[in-house]
């Protein structure tokens, strides 16, 4: 399990022990919790692959990607596989699914907390997991919010307050090899040129990010 | 021949747009949208409903897209996939984005009464490109749509509905749709048709509104795309809207008014 919370500007906190069906799992001791503090964006992800997939939903031509994102409270609705879709073709881009045939790679994204930034902490999230789990990626990617406010100011990794006030909310994930999109979403209405100002320093954040993943590795693997 | 596609496309070609208004006339406005052969049909019905508490001076838009296995064999009969899921979601976004509609507009009497519009955008032919096509029928059904004007009676507190006398929505933005499909990270065509859609190794929608503002950048997932690429799609889907604008204020102006 991947625990992610909002990041905030400057270092971001750390990530919790991580869990695949294909090593054995670190949970946390009994004793312990996995308690986000108040007002964190918090993502449980859970990876489970390359595992068996039924009937036709086999690919011989490579993994089979489900995505599955459960909200905090009530059913998975619309909105939720309409996410679902970006995030899972956000991994088959970088997932070299071609290396398991006939295989099913499940990401399960919990979401614990939603203080604002929600779909990048589930990019992050999933990407922690994809790394932990050992599947073979083309590259990293992170997601980065941008809220453009009322003066036109970029707010990075709004809280939700900042992004109803905002009257632009962009999401982009980006890839680690030539910092790409490799997915975009917007909320609210802005111009082409705020757009690219936004990309601009989402890019330059996403450098930020890719630090963080190789000190949590490098945390992790340094201990055992 | 280089640089063209199965159908005799340039890489940047639009396939003949065609749209049909009012074609539905137990609908309060309809509007039959074909893109090459993509076919798209969007039925607004206009029901009355109280507002939300927390917003007691708005009415609603319900936006559902449709995509039944008569469409394409792709699609089973049962309950919506995922792919009409991911649609109707975009659809509403795209409302949400862009105001096409005020959603102050749609209300009567503050806190008791308001128009609920009910957008079912059904799939009739699958060839590709069903984002463009849907919003294209959204926005030319709107245009299309007459509500009666309501009163409440102040005696009885009841709504009186007047169908003789009928009033065009005040659509204030027309969003329009421009889709991309990507191969291998450098080629960009436009206006996919299925098979392409199938081959392509991820795709892109722009939704762009009259004043060059952006209502949508919808890049869900797929190979990455750098940010020259993604502004070379904003340029075409702008020009392609301006296209798109001229068309629809083409057939509005065509119909007779009843």
């Amino acid at each position: 399990m991947v625990l992610l919370p909002r990041p905030t500007p400057g270092p971001v906190p750390s990530a919790g022990p991580s869990s695949s069906l294909s090593r054995c799992p670190r949970i946390p001791s009994p004793g312990g919790t996995l308690s986000p503090l108040p007002g964190d964006t918090s993502v449980l992800a859970g990876l489970y692959g390359p595992a068996e997939v039924k009937g036709s939903r086999e690919s011989p031509d490579g993994a089979t990607v489900e995505v599955l994102l459960r909200p905090k409270v009530g059913l998975p609705g619309v909105a939720e596989r309409s996410r679902e879709q970006l995030l899972r073709r956000t991994f088959e881009a970088v997932l070299l699914g071609s290396l398991h045939p006939r295989t099913s790679i499940t990401v399960v994204l919990q979401v614990l907390s939603d203080a604002g930034s929600l779909l990048a902490c589930c990019l992050n999230a999933a990407c922690m997991g994809l790394l932990d789990a050992g599947l073979p990626l083309s590259s990293l990617f992170c997601g980065v919010t941008c809220a453009l406010d009322p003066h036109g100011d970029i707010i990075l990794d709004p809280t939700a307050r900042q992004e109803q006030e905002a009257h632009a909310v962009l999401t982009f994930a980006i890839d680690s090899a030539q910092r790409k999109v490799l997915a975009t979403t917007t909320r609210g209405s802005c111009s082409a040129e705020e757009m690219q100002r936004c990309l601009v320093a989402a890019q330059r954040a996403a450098d930020t990010i890719f630090q963080f993943y190789r000190d949590c590795v490098q945390r992790k693997y340094s201990k055992s | 021949k280089e640089n063209c596609r199965p159908d005799g496309r340039e890489l940047g070609e639009f396939r003949a747009t065609t749209v049909n208004i009012g074609s539905i006339t137990t609908a309060d406005g309809s509007a039959l949208v074909k893109l090459g052969n993509t076919t798209v049909i969007c039925g607004v019905k206009a029901e009355l409903a109280a507002p939300a508490l927390d917003s007691a001076n708005k009415g609603y838009i319900v936006p559902n897209v449709e995509l039944p296995s008569l469409c394409s064999t792709r699609f089973r009969s049962g309950p919506p996939g995922e792919e009409a899921q991911a649609a109707s979601q975009f659809i509403a976004d795209v409302i949400e984005n862009s105001q096409i509609i005020a959603k102050e507009d749609l209300c009567i009497a503050d806190g008791k009464l308001a128009w609920v519009l009910y957008c079912d955008i059904i799939c009739l032919d699958y060839d590709g490109n069903i984002l463009d096509a849907s919003t294209f029928a959204l926005l030319a059904a709107l245009k299309n749509v007459q509500l009666p004007s309501v009163t409440i009676n102040e005696e009885t507190g009841l709504s009186e509905v007047n169908l003789k006398q009928k009033n065009p929505l005040v659509i204030r933005k027309h969003p329009v749709a421009t889709s991309f499909a990507i191969f291998d990270d450098t080629l960009l065509i436009v206006d996919p048709t299925a098979e392409e859609e199938d081959l392509a190794t991820g795709t892109v929608t722009v939704v762009t509104d009259e004043d060059d503002r952006l209502c949508s950048v919808h890049k869900p997932g797929g190979s990455p795309l750098t940010g020259a690429k993604l502004q070379d799609c904003i340029s075409r889907a702008i020009t392609r809207h301006k296209e798109v604008k001229k068309l629809i204020d083409k057939v509005i102006k065509s119909i007779k008014p009843k």
